[in-house]
């Protein structure tokens, strides 16, 4: 008896590993609900606010996704991640998409088995100093004491310029992003570096923001943006085309606010981005027709994200500069939807 | 016909029923019942790699490493240079970081443990009550708040990088870049001395060997500790002088001008303890001293007190009781669990990361993870470095148990 249950046992597990896996669009519409990794806590990005809801860029990006999977922004449920466990939460599957200031490198997309779907903001690793120190260039740090967040790119960037400058230095490599501005508050650091962006969010969380300032040198291209796995080429080209979407519905002037009135526009390219001809882009991509509206009416275009959220009258201050879409100067650019 | 069926059915049978026959079967059921669920696990892992198109193997280990890593032990030993050393150096280098807090984490939490277990037990009330406080405190608070609390603290109290606090009359210093101390420089002919020192310890425990056989054979026992002192410390001292003191000491440098960020301590003079080293060693220390102290006094009250009554009837000193009497009973009751203790202090040492002290899982699990991005390879290689650390303090302690094992006749 006892035997013949260990062989139904084996027989089930069996069974179980020979059936095909399901897609991650299949999953997740099945589940209710898209797993989103994000930061710890990076103001602008990825943070949550005083009543624990999730905002932020990169937050922001996930609620599209949600928005034009279930045409609800709210189907999203949030986990934050460290910058070292991001990539293997991201590959084990307990994440559907990495939205977590990621910066895209070769390496990153060519050996981690992981794939980035575009740029959602255009970075470089940037410092900070105590004024104090009267530094006004990074050339002239010889000799300086550095905080960093390990497992990131700004460990390799950093260990470069210094290198190629010919100057000395000292790392101290924190696991979590919170110890790291910790202990340059304490004054362990003469330097805290990592994106221009986290610098300047990271700055707020200083007891005195002022007498500290953020150096002019850019050291290194820190294109950041959503990751998926690789191998589910649908899932793939969801991420990318909602990011496009984002950008497509800028360069149309089609906001939130004004998306239901331009939905009756009789401009052909603007009714075929929102579905309201007989053209079906979204079911080409296994979604509703409906889902650039959805993305548009619930979240915005790029540009209402990029302002409320990091834009020049937020805290953190940060110009569009090159992330303004390419008709304004900028490089944010998206191939069309037809 | 029939018969053979029937004889057959009845040898089935009998296997059946034969309990011993049973329990190989169900045994090897079971058995590979297990080697089809871990080659399950094991094919299903490599057929996921080999679908997400990731490398793996162990090719990464010659790889170069192009990041700096915090001066630390491992640093020192390996002479790890970013862009010349490889990820295995890496590796080496969190090894020898992680062993170093760990063995040094094991003395002074084995020093401070017997101290306060034993103060515990003291007639004296102030002395047994500070000893109280300290381990209810110490083992009540979570280790990782131990470890901030001890590393901020540390940070903020001393003065910034380009002040100092001097120690020993400016031969060393402290600031928030590290405790600076001089350094030994060995020159030719310390060896000698070294040797001198070795050979005056095999010479002790010859002599104690002696004194014991001798005390033995005629009851009085010849005197032992001149001869102990002149073995240690008087003839290395002539080896050493003879040698023209073969030893000196590099300072710390401090520069109080030139340019702001080349001032304060010199990187490359003295020895330096690294606030991140300090407060992990120290909080390790402190958190584990708290149980210590604990299977200490377990131990001592382990040992009946007409024990100790025994040995004054026989005439024995305080100090003889205990050193003959108690504490070799206390033993046997105090080193099994010590070992545990000690194994756990190893395994904790690896919360080092969050407060950047470079050990295995802050650069091998953290920073060179993340360049390479093979987990199973990474993180097994770093299992194996600890369940070897923990199968070698195991060792050690089960040997030191054996012998001083009650010896059963």
């Amino acid at each position: 008896m006892k035997f013949k249950k260990v062989l139904l046992g084996l027989a089930v597990v069996a069974c179980t590993a020979s059936a095909q896996a399901a897609t991650t669009l299949e999953t997740i519409k099945e589940k209710g609900y898209l797993q989103c990794g994000v930061s710890q806590g990076l103001p602008g990005f990825s943070n949550p606010d005083d009543k624990g809801n999730w905002t932020g860029l990169d937050v922001d990006y996930c609620r599209a996704l949600a928005a034009a999977i279930f045409g609800d922004a709210e189907k999203v449920r949030f986990t934050p991640l460290s910058a070292k466990e991001r990539f293997t939460a991201l590959s084990s599957g307990e994440i559907d998409v990495l939205s977590r200031n990621t910066t895209w490198s070769m390496t990153r997309d060519t050996q981690l088995g992981l794939n980035f779907v575009g740029v959602t903001y255009y970075d470089g690793q940037g410092m900070m100093v105590p004024k104090s120190l009267g530094a006004t260039s990074a050339k002239e740090l010889d000799g300086a004491k550095i905080c960093v967040n390990t497992g990131t790119t700004t460990e390799l960037n950093i260990t470069d310029y210094f290198k190629t400058h010919n100057m000395g230095f000292e790392l101290v490599a924190f696991e979590k992003s919170d110890e790291v501005i910790a202990a340059y508050g304490a004054g362990r650091c003469d330097v805290y570096t990592t994106d221009r962006s986290g610098v300047a969010a990271e700055r707020l969380k200083l007891a005195n923001p002022d007498d500290h300032m953020v150096l002019p040198e850019i050291i290194s291209k820190e294109p950041l943006g959503p990751v998926v796995r690789q191998g589910d080429d649908q899932w793939f080209n969801i991420g990318r085309w909602v990011y496009y979407a984002l950008l497509n519905a800028e360069e149309f002037g089609i906001t939130s606010a004004n998306v239901d009135e331009m939905a009756n526009s009789e401009n052909p390219e603007i009714k075929r981005f929102l579905g309201k001809d007989d053209s079906k882009f979204g079911e080409g991509i296994g979604l509703g027709n409906d889902w650039a509206y959805n993305i548009v009416k619930l979240v915005g275009n790029y540009g209402e994200i990029y302002d409320r959220n990091v834009g020049p009258d937020t805290p953190l201050k940060l110009e569009r500069g090159v992330n303004a879409l390419w008709t304004e100067g900028g490089i944010q650019y998206a191939p069309p939807v037809r | 016909m029939q018969e053979d069926t029937v004889r057959q059915q009845s040898i089935i049978n009998k296997l059946l029923y034969n309990s011993t026959w049973r329990g190989w079967l169900f045994q090897a059921l079971v058995l590979l019942g297990l080697l089809g669920f871990f080659s399950w696990i094991i094919y299903n892992t490599v057929s996921n790699l080999q679908r997400l198109d990731k490398k793996s193997g162990f090719d990464f280990l010659s790889q170069r490493a192009g990041f700096e890593i915090l001066d630390s032990p491992g640093v020192r030993l390996m002479d790890y240079a970013p862009g010349v050393s490889t990820y295995l150096d890496v590796f080496w280098v969190g090894a020898i970081n992680t062993i170093t807090v760990a063995i040094l984490g094991i003395i002074a939490a084995t020093l401070l443990g017997f101290l306060i277990g034993v103060m515990r037990l003291s007639r004296n009330r102030i002395f047994s009550a500070v000893a109280t406080v300290y381990v209810e405190i110490f083992r009540n608070i979570p280790l990782l708040l131990q470890l901030f609390f001890w590393y901020f603290f540390a940070l903020r109290a001393v003065p910034e990088l380009r002040e100092r606090w001097s120690l020993f009359g400016g031969l060393g210093g402290i600031n928030k870049s590290g405790l600076y101390l001089p350094a030994p420089v060995f020159e030719q002919g310390f060896g000698y001395v070294a040797l001198a020192f070795v050979l005056g310890v095999a010479g002790c425990w010859l002599y104690a060997r002696f004194a014991t056989a001798r005390q033995f054979a005629t009851g009085r026992r010849p005197p032992t500790l001149p001869v102990y002192l002149l073995l240690l410390i008087g003839i290395p001292l002539v080896v050493f002088l003879v040698q023209g003191s073969p030893l000196s000491w590099e300072l710390p440098v401090f520069k109080e001008d030139g340019p702001i960020l080349r001032r304060g301590y010199q990187a490359d003079a003295g020895m330096v303890l690294k606030p991140e080293f300090i407060g992990l060693w120290l909080a390790l220390s402190l958190y584990t001293a708290s149980f210590i102290a604990e299977i200490v006094r377990a131990g001592i009250l382990a040992v009946p007190h007409g024990q100790t009554e025994a040995s004054q009837a026989l005439g024995l000193s305080g100090g003889m009781a205990q050193r003959l009497i108690i504490i070799p009973q206390a033993l046997r009751v105090i080193v099994p669990p010590l070992t545990s203790q000690f194994l756990n202090l190893t395994k904790n040492s690896s919360l080092a990361v969050a407060i950047a002290y470079p050990d295995i899982v802050s650069v091998f699990a953290g920073t060179a993870l993340n360049q390479i991005g093979q987990e199973i390879e990474m993180i097994f290689m770093m299992m194996m470095l600890y369940l070897i650390l923990s199968l070698l303090t195991s060792l050690f302690m089960n040997w030191f148990n054996a012998r001083i094992r009650l010896v059963e006749r």
